[in-house]
């Protein structure tokens, strides 16, 4: 089905490794690579092309190539990456404009493959407890990342009904958590003290970065299109992910979240912006029947699990904080054993 | 790879890469070799080590230096290189045969070229920017150091590990597992910590017994708070896709309310029978109280009174999940939104909701119109019970409009507020906090005979009809309830 395969956003971790796995199929004949700046990892027999999808430029390659699928996944999560938010907006909103763009007009293309977010759901008290592809965001998102998504999502639908011929596939990505990936949650749960909004412990999904290139894999060799959400199976909440990874929490009243939030990434410790709070608040959840039923994706981690091996890769922040919780829980775990140890001598008399 | 301008074409790979980084790890020691080497052909004609003639030297060295400065750059035979040894003085003369071709290949006045291949090793720039976490994962366990205090905590810790396990199934139901008879386990419990506990433990059996109370019944619940403790810190609990938090609600919540239950409202349930011991049902029941008290005592009454301890999930309205502290409660006790995709996933995940359509309307209603119930919603309870098949359990209870007796409403602190009302009992606010204790009144909740929703089929929710006629039915069925057993009740409080 794919013959020539031109991915964006190569020179990023998620991208790269997507590359690589996808050179592992021999059925593709090219893969292109593409991106402003060379990829630091290796990534197989693709092909790297430095050129900006911001630039019509790329719509040359795509028709020189003969590019029948294009994956686009140079949409980007985290503004600290991206050299700022200004400079994030640019790249994910008229980068994917201009791609789609290009891809119009080129007659090979036949499928389109996009990595989109549960970010376009938004967190509101008024959510439902799990939202299926067919739901809207019960308050759209008005900041940051999630509302790049939601544009990015509504220029696909544009490229949709201007080319009915292209097949399109959007997975919605719950948050990608790994040993290797950096995003503003991992940095999140790597801090030292990890600060909560006071009165909230939202529901969070998870989805292993082997996981997320599994899904995009499918979409782009699989024989199935459309919006699917991808996500493990299962939620942890905010308490319970920094329980597991060893951080004492701070709860942090929401008004001055804000401020709070200012000064750590200020900091640069790591990201907060206002739909991040939000989301840290009511957290979100994704039905993911269609990922089984339709795409035929099978994930190989849960959220927990997805979440512990993350949490393995971090360690410890303070030094001693392990040792002080372990002996914490030691000490309460020698008080129960030597309470049933009291209890059964007492009930022997 | 057809290049277009502006385009530059570079093909990334690893053979690539290493023999660029494998040349400039060479570079370092073939350069030694050779400055070795030159020295040792400049000392050649005086043979005695000591240089004879100065300034020649100098001058030698110098211009060798400029030279050597511009070879460092440019990549060389890493085989050769690695190969030779950092040569001494006195064995000069194989290296300076093996660097000889060496130097000869070089340019004498070849200008430094950048080899192209290193622009593929990403600037660190580059890597930051890639959204890969390039810092070492820390230590994948904590090592214990041996020889320092720590060292006796962290062991401590692991030998306490599978005891830890054999609590993890205390529940209050169940009695503690008990294999603690080994004594390696025991001991491995630093003394000093083990005689405090024992002598702790004693003082709360003798404690007890003196106040009359089991002592084993006691420590039994020391023994499963402490448990719950440990899973708390860990995060070794499991939570559903709604957030409902089993270990929280069983050791926590419902405990918190039982007493307010057994000994505050002395809630009577009649019909529980009615509820089924498994799929799902539908609880439709009056709301009333000021404060939602009545939702918190029917899921109480639903849990201990029915054989199966079933747990009712809850619907609730979009404000109860916005307070702070009141909706994480809400969601870790089971609760949910109040809207049909919820209630449907609910219903169809086989599990027990409950539901209250008067809503803010039913619980801040002025107390002269207690027990008149208001509009059922615009009966989404009904469709969500429809298409999903599962039986209405008409719910009516009694006694909790007397809790906190609306006699008035503080309509513009409330719009202040954001609040649907802010009411003004005979005690708030006019004793201050005193009058947030509600009034003890008994209560009666009885459960009526399911409404079956299964033979009318799913498309039955498409009959508006249809859904306002049972809305209606099971509206009467509560409205009648009540009036019965207000007829049957001897007094509000007793």
């Amino acid at each position: 089905m794919a013959d020539v395969v031109l991915v964006t956003g190569v020179s990023r971790y998620l991208g790269g490794q997507f590359v690589r796995a996808l050179t592992q199929d021999p059925t593709i004949k090219r893969v292109i690579g593409v991106d402003v700046i060379p990829p630091p990892g290796d990534i197989g027999r693709a092909e790297f092309v430095r050129a900006d999808i911001r630039n019509p430029m790329i719509g040359k390659i795509i028709a020189q190539s003969e590019v029948d699928t294009v994956v686009h996944m140079n949409v980007i999560a985290t503004p600290t990456h991206a050299g700022g938010r200004t400079s994030q907006k640019e790249i994910n909103v008229i980068g994917t404009m201009q791609l789609l763009a290009a891809c119009q007009k080129a007659t090979s293309i036949r499928r389109l493959v996009v990595k989109s977010s549960a970010a376009i759901y938004g967190s509101s008290p008024r959510d439902p407890a799990m939202f299926t592809e067919d739901m809207g965001p019960k308050s759209l998102p008005r900041a940051g990342f999630g509302k790049d998504s939601v544009e990015v999502e509504g220029y696909v639908r544009g490229f949709s009904r201007r080319r009915p011929d292209v097949e399109i596939s959007m997975l919605r990505f719950a948050n990608i958590i790994g040993r290797g990936i950096r995003t503003s949650l991992t940095d999140y749960f790597a801090l030292p003290v990890v600060p909560v909004p006071l009165g909230y412990d939202a529901r969070l999904q998870f989805v292993h970065e082997s996981d997320a290139i599994g899904s995009l894999l499918l979409a782009t060799t699989g024989p199935s299109t459309g919006i699917t959400n991808i996500a493990g199976d299962g939620v942890i909440t905010v308490a319970q992910a920094a329980g597991m990874a060893g951080r004492p929490l701070i709860p942090v009243p929401m008004p001055a979240a804000g401020i709070f939030g200012n000064l750590v990434k200020r900091s640069g410790l790591a990201d907060f912006s206002s739909d991040q709070i939000q989301f840290l608040a009511y957290g979100r959840g994704l039905d993911t029947r269609r990922m089984r039923e339709v795409l035929g994706f099978e994930p190989a981690y849960t959220t927990r699990t997805a979440f512990e091996d993350y949490a393995q890769g971090v360690g410890s922040a303070i030094p001693g904080a392990g040792i002080f919780g372990s002996a914490v829980t030691g000490a309460a775990g020698s008080a129960a054993s030597a309470i049933s140890h009291v209890w059964a001598a007492g009930r022997n008399d | 790879m057809p290049s277009t301008s502006g385009v530059s074409t570079s093909r990334a790979s690893t053979s690539g890469a290493s023999r660029s980084g494998a040349s400039r790890a060479g570079a370092k020691p073939a350069g030694a070799a050779r400055s070795a080497a030159k020295t040792a052909k400049t000392a050649k004609p005086a043979k005695p080590v000591k240089p004879v003639k100065k300034g020649a030297l100098a001058a030698g060295a110098a211009r060798a230096s400029g030279e050597r400065a511009k070879r460092r750059s440019t990549p060389l035979i890493a085989s050769a290189a690695a190969a030779a040894p950092v040569a001494p003085v006195v064995q000069a003369v194989p290296a300076a045969v093996a660097a000889a071709p060496d130097a000869s290949t070089t340019p004498s006045s070849g200008k430094h070229r950048p080899q192209p291949v290193a622009k593929v090793v990403p600037t660190r720039k580059a890597v930051a920017r890639s959204g890969s976490r390039t810092t070492k994962p820390a230590k994948p366990a904590r090592p214990a150091r041996e020889g320092t205090a720590v060292a006796t905590a962290s062991t401590r810790h692991t030998e306490a590990e599978p005891k830890v396990r054999t609590l993890k199934a205390v529940t209050d139901e169940t009695v503690v597992p008990l294999d603690v008879a080994d004594p390696t386990t025991s001991r491995s419990i630093a003394p000093g910590v083990e005689e405090l506990l024992t002598a702790g433990i004693a003082a709360v059996r003798v404690a007890s017994e003196a106040a009359g109370i089991s002592s084993d019944d006691v420590e039994r619940h020391i023994a499963s708070l402490l448990s719950f403790v440990r899973r708390r810190v860990t995060g070794d609990y499991t939570v559903d896709e709604f957030g409902f938090d089993e270990d929280f609600t069983r050791h926590f919540y419902l405990p918190v309310l039982r007493p307010l239950y057994k000994s505050w409202f002395r809630v009577e349930v009649r019909g529980i029978e009615n509820i089924p011991a498994e799929g799902g049902g539908l609880v439709v029941a009056n709301h009333s109280g000021t404060v939602a008290m009545d939702s918190l005592m029917t899921q109480v009454a639903v849990h201990d009174e029915h054989p199966a301890h079933r747990h009712l999930r809850m619907l609730g309205a979009d404000l109860v999940f916005q307070t702070p502290v009141i909706g994480q409660v809400a969601r870790k006790s089971g609760s949910t939104l109040a809207a049909n995709p919820d209630a449907e996933r609910l219903l169809s995940s086989g599990e027990l909701a409950g539901v209250w359509p008067e809503g803010f309307k039913g619980v801040g209603k002025p107390f002269s119109e207690r027990y008149k119930l208001q509009r059922f919603g615009r009966g989404g309870f009904v469709s969500a019970a429809l298409k999903t098949g599962a039986p209405i359990i008409p719910c009516s209870i009694v006694g909790a409009e007397e809790i906190y007796p609306i006699i008035g409403n503080m309509k513009t602190v409330a719009r202040l507020l954001g609040a649907p009302y802010a009411p003004i009992t005979p005690t708030w606010p006019l004793l201050g906090p005193l009058g947030l204790i509600p009034l003890p009144s008994k209560w009666i909740i009885e459960f009526g005979s399911p409404v079956e929703t299964a033979d009318l089929g799913p498309n039955a929710a498409d009959d508006p009809m249809l859904v306002f006629d049972l809305t209606d039915q099971v509206r009467e069925t509560i409205q009648q309830t009540l009036y019965s057993l207000l007829m049957q009740r001897r007094s509000v409080f007793f």
